[in-house]
């Protein structure tokens, strides 16, 4: 890519992060502990674009990534004393360590096998969550507000329940899984993982070994998915099975397919649609998961590029 | 409870469900032998049946007429319901593996929620159209549970006739064989494909009518059943009608023998494990083709 | 002339005593028609509410209770004179949605309290945020979280007692009165571990013991398994089940044991909204259940009692008038209506306005000196302590045995028998 399109996209993308700063200071009150929420659910939605966007395997597991870094960062605060910084951490290695234990023995699969071993791996991790109730405390879950240190910032306390904070760190987790998927897109890792996706028995004629490739995309995807889970228990406190369920993996599917798969603002724009409109549908019928799959199907059918991607194929080809 | 009888309870109960299990799971495996694609919205049409089943018994007199007249118009009705979702979504995005699994998760959250609005959300009870109790000198037992793996064992057996002895049976195991073959010898290919897909449905269906008087028709109770299904098409083999039955046994009567010895929910994570383990050994299942 | 005048005023007297008399006695409740409409800016009551998921039958009566008290609480003047509104939002008893309900309440509707949460981990995870956004939380869910101190200050439960009460009160009865060796059967599940937790202690301090504790996951159809692992020496099976399964689990427990059952101990939660006459529960006959408010309204209730049911809209069998077969959740849907009348008890006495941070203290520590609810319109279910560091509520519990496929009163506890060692004090929590 020449140098004007880099800088064509890094200013893009910059300049999105730029107005999720500044969006902060015009946003009223109710939108701005949503833009809050959208924003660590879009880093989830990244890791997941990822794994289908980037390298072509489609999972439905991806919950267990998510809760994995929710548990690794609450149950060091809860029972430890962690801090936040030490905790997203162990979050974060929690997410990877699982996500290549998982990737070592699920990748000898893949299109539809792949997906059901991901949706099987990812019901046992639920389902532990429930048996090991002692320490996890299951379905019910546990708060973390009492427990978390606020953070520190040259002396001044930082607590999660500000919203300037909350807003912020949140934008910090995004910004982070942002640049680092867009890093990873204009690299030489990222364009073998696109040529993987488009015929991996080429990509591997020509010398790739496409297993260690997408080892390491599961790996990083595992790692967002679980920064996104560690942050969004110490921003909103709560720990509890119910993050590990199945509806917590067609989640992020969902949300990447209508931002548009394959794109890096794909995620950002499908979770923040997908919030508000199962926000507006939640005022007018009560069976509001209607609007999720009235989404998908439409989707599937006249727009399987999603949002942006259909941006990307009229008006703008060099989008990443 | 001593373990003699115990060990009996598990059998008795394990029976019944395999036979269930066997009948659900079927139609996801035929769906997917024939037409390569998985169908994530099959639970939601077990969920159909009950419903329905409901429905029907409520306009009835009779816990009897109820359930007889549930057995037909159930499986008709989710049949054509199955049939419209194949014509207007499947069909056009052309089977796609991967689309189609959007698709149908898409298809699941819509019937599940134009049931809570229509039916709304509680559960709620069918009469057996038979009600006994079989007394044991250790525990009692429901009657009508036998009854159901009766119908079951039939049910299996009638579309294993349908399978291996009628035409629209051949042109099925044609297709599942190598589509284009078949098509070159002049079975129409889309037609055998929605009617495996409305199959599909409507043993699910039935299974659902079968199985609502002894649980209750709730309008999130498809989820489980989906799960259960893909455990047993799996292990059994995606694809291989016999091994879905051998498989249904194997998981429905092991299911409750573990229970004996080991908590639910720990049992149910050794089987999903297990599941997981089988399939990144043998891609295609136990008793299915190589399909990785 | 004088005489005339006197006999006059003598008369007006009258006529104004007896218009002041019947002021008087529109102030009792039932005589709506002389209280005066309320007028101004309405107190806007936020109710998170479960339309949808599996705590949908609760939901649904949650919501007639609590529309039939706010439309009795206007009738008769309002809350300070201002009618109260209620704002509802379904939270599909998901915990994920249930503090993002919260905040749409608080900062999109604007109201002054929210209300109305019945699953403990939908309460759980919502209540984080209630304290963070600092507005009062009032909860109807039953739950020992609010009185273990885990939560914050802002969130009460003034309305309804929790399990560890009613499992503390029914310990000792149970082991003085059915046995001593328990077996017990409960979700696997928050509200469950309350239930497995509390009562073995209690039973142990009475010299019982729990032979075994069968938890059973919350997605489960199918019970027989688990009652063939109940041990042939148990003396009473104590059972508490919560969800789209419970008709299934009582009957499954009656085909297991048919005749040769031990003492069987249930909690209405196995019950709520299922009819004790329907089909395969005749086993029943002959066991017990815990009641919060007795379905089966017996012989002399009061009159409060009475008036309740009908606002609520249920007959003397706890079943709704509009429809024979809808049977109500009697138990736990009266939080509510008590709920509301606490919140409209708080406003007024401590003089809240608006939802600013110092009339939210004053009514927060007005609730906190408040010692007591007696028995009257307000709380028909009956008299209740109130502690108000724990910001809990304590109550009559009831024993009621299955005869004739009715349940009847066979005992009702002491308020002092629920009581147990305090855990915690929100009183010392800043605001």
């Amino acid at each position: 890519m020449n140098d004007l399109a880099t800088h064509r996209v890094l200013a893009l993308h910059l300049g999105v992060l730029a107005l999720l700063f500044l969006a902060q200071f015009a946003l009223p009150e109710y939108h701005h502990t949503n833009v809050a929420r959208i924003m660590v659910l879009a880093a989830y939605a990244l890791g997941y674009n990822l794994l289908l966007g980037y390298t072509g395997l489609m999972s439905l597991g991806h919950a267990m990534f998510f809760a994995a870094g929710m548990y690794g960062a609450g149950l060091p605060v809860y029972y430890l004393g962690f801090g936040a910084a030490g905790a997203l951490g162990a979050g974060i290695a929690t997410g990877m360590l699982l996500a290549a234990a998982f990737g070592l023995m699920a990748l000898r699969t893949s299109g539809v096998s792949f997906l059901i071993v991901s949706l099987m791996f990812a019901q046992a991790f639920y389902l532990a969550s429930l048996y090991f109730n002692e320490i996890t405390l299951g379905d019910q879950g546990f708060i973390l507000s009492g427990k978390l240190a606020p953070l520190q910032l040259g002396g001044t306390p930082l607590g999660f329940h500000e919203p300037a904070v909350k807003y912020n760190a949140a934008l910090l987790l995004f910004a982070a899984c942002f640049l680092l998927s867009l890093g990873l897109r204009l690299s030489p890792i990222g364009r073998v993982l696109i040529a993987i996706r488009e015929n991996e028995e080429r990509t591997r004629l020509f010398g790739y070994d496409s297993f260690r490739y997408k080892l390491l995309a599961l790996v990083l995807s595992g790692g967002l998915a679980a920064a996104a889970g560690a942050s969004y228990a110490l921003l909103f406190s709560y720990v509890g099975s119910t993050f590990a369920s199945i509806l917590f993996s067609i989640y992020p599917l969902l949300w990447t397919l209508l931002g548009g798969v394959g794109t890096i603002l794909g995620p950002l724009v499908g979770t923040g649609l997908m919030f508000y409109l199962v926000d507006i549908a939640s005022g007018i019928t009560s069976a509001y998961l209607l609007v999720v799959g009235v989404v998908l199907v439409a989707l599937i059918l006249w727009f399987p590029q999603g949002i942006m991607g259909t941006v990307r194929a009229k008006w703008l080809p060099w989008l990443p | 409870m001593s373990f003699g009888p115990h060990l009996f309870l598990a059998l008795l109960e394990g029976t019944v469900s395999a036979f269930v299990l066997a009948l659900t799971a079927l139609g996801l495996s035929l769906v997917f032998g024939v037409m390569r694609i998985v169908n994530v919205a099959h639970g939601e049409f077990f969920m159909l049946g009950a419903v329905l089943a409901w429905f029907c018994a409520s306009l009835v007199g009779t816990p009897v007429a109820g359930f007889l007249f549930a057995l037909i118009a159930a499986p008709l009705i989710v049949g054509a319901l199955a049939l419209a979702a194949d014509r207007l979504v499947l069909r056009r995005i052309d089977y796609h593996p991967e689309g189609t699994i959007v698709a149908t998760i898409g298809l699941l959250y819509i019937i599940q929620q134009a049931v809570l609005t229509l039916y709304g959300p509680e559960a709620r009870p069918v009469t057996p159209p038979v009600y006994f109790i079989l007394s044991f000198p250790w525990f009692g037992y429901s009657g009508y549970k036998l009854v159901v793996a009766a119908i079951s064992a039939c049910l299996l057996a009638a579309t294993w006739w349908l399978l291996a002895r009628t035409k629209l049976g051949l042109y099925m195991r044609a297709a599942q064989q190598d589509l284009e073959m078949a098509q070159a010898f002049g079975v129409p290919a889309r037609r055998v494909y929605a009617m495996v897909f409305a199959l599909g449905a409507m043993l699910a269906a039935v299974a659902g009518v079968l199985v609502v008087p002894i649980q209750q028709a709730h309008y999130l109770m498809g989820l489980d059943p989906l799960l259960l299904s893909f455990i047993v098409v799996i292990l059994g083999g995606l694809g291989s009608v016999k091994g879905t039955v051998v498989a249904a046994f194997v998981v429905g009567i092991s299911d409750g023998v573990v229970s004996v010895f080991f908590s639910p929910t720990l049992a149910k994570i050794v089987a999903t494990l297990l599941v997981a383990a089988v399939l990144v050994v043998r891609p295609g299942g136990l008793f299915g083709e190589d399909r990785a | 002339m004088s005489e005339e005048r006197k006999g006059q005023g003598f008369s007006r007297r009258r006529t104004l005593g007896t218009l002041g008399s019947l002021a008087g006695a529109a102030l009792l409740p039932g005589s709506p028609a002389f209280a005066q409409a309320p007028k101004g800016r309405p107190i806007r009551i936020g109710f998170q509410v479960h339309r949808t998921g599996i705590g949908a039958v609760y939901g649904r009566w949650y919501e007639r209770t609590t529309t039939a008290a706010a439309k009795l609480i206007n009738e008769m003047g309002g809350i300070a004179g201002r009618p109260v509104e209620i704002v509802a939002e379904d939270d599909g008893t998901d915990p994920k949605r249930g503090p993002e309900v919260v905040e749409k309440l608080a900062r999109q509707h604007k109201v002054d309290f929210v209300y109305g949460t019945l699953f403990s981990h939908v309460v759980i995870a919502s209540a984080p945020r209630a304290g963070e956004l600092k507005i009062p939380y009032f909860v109807v869910s039953e739950g020992y979280h609010v009185a273990s101190g885990k939560l914050n200050r802002y969130v009460f439960q003034p309305g309804i007692t929790d399990v560890r009460a009613q499992v503390t009160a029914m310990s000792s009865w149970i082991t003085g009165k059915l046995g001593k060796k328990v077996t017990m059967i409960f979700p696997d599940y928050a509200f469950g571990y309350d239930h497995r937790d509390f009562f073995s202690q209690a039973v142990a301090k009475r010299g019982g013991t729990v032979l075994e504790k069968l938890a059973i996951p919350p997605t489960e159809s199918s019970f027989t398994k688990y009652f063939a692992r109940v041990p042939a020496e148990t003396e009473v099976l104590y059972h508490v089940m919560v969800g789209p399964g419970v008709l299934t689990f009582v009957k499954e427990m009656g085909e297991h044991f048919g005749k040769k059952r031990p003492q069987i101990f249930g909690f209405i939660d196995s019950l709520e909204g299922v009819d004790i006459a329907s089909p395969g529960l005749d086993f029943l006959d002959g066991t017990y259940f815990w009641e919060a408010f007795p379905r089966y309204a017996e012989g002399a209730q009061s009159a409060h009692a009475k008036n309740y049911r009908k606002l609520v809209g249920v007959n003397d069998a706890g079943v709704s008038l509009a429809d024979p077969k809808d049977v109500s959740t009697f138990s736990h849907m009266f939080g509510c209506w008590e709920t509301l009348y606490v919140i409209k008890q708080a406003v007024e006495k401590s003089g809240y306005k608006d939802p600013s941070p110092k009339d939210y203290r004053a009514l927060i520590e007005y609730l906190e000196s408040v010692k007591s609810f007696p028995e009257s319109a307000e709380h028909p279910q009956g008299a209740k302590m109130f502690n108000g560091r724990l910001h809990q509520c304590y109550g009559h519990q009831y024993v009621s045995k299955v005869e004739n496929r009715r349940l009847k009163v066979v005992h009702r506890t002491k308020i002092e028998d629920s009581l147990y060692d305090p855990e915690a004090d929100y009183t010392k929590q800043a605001l």
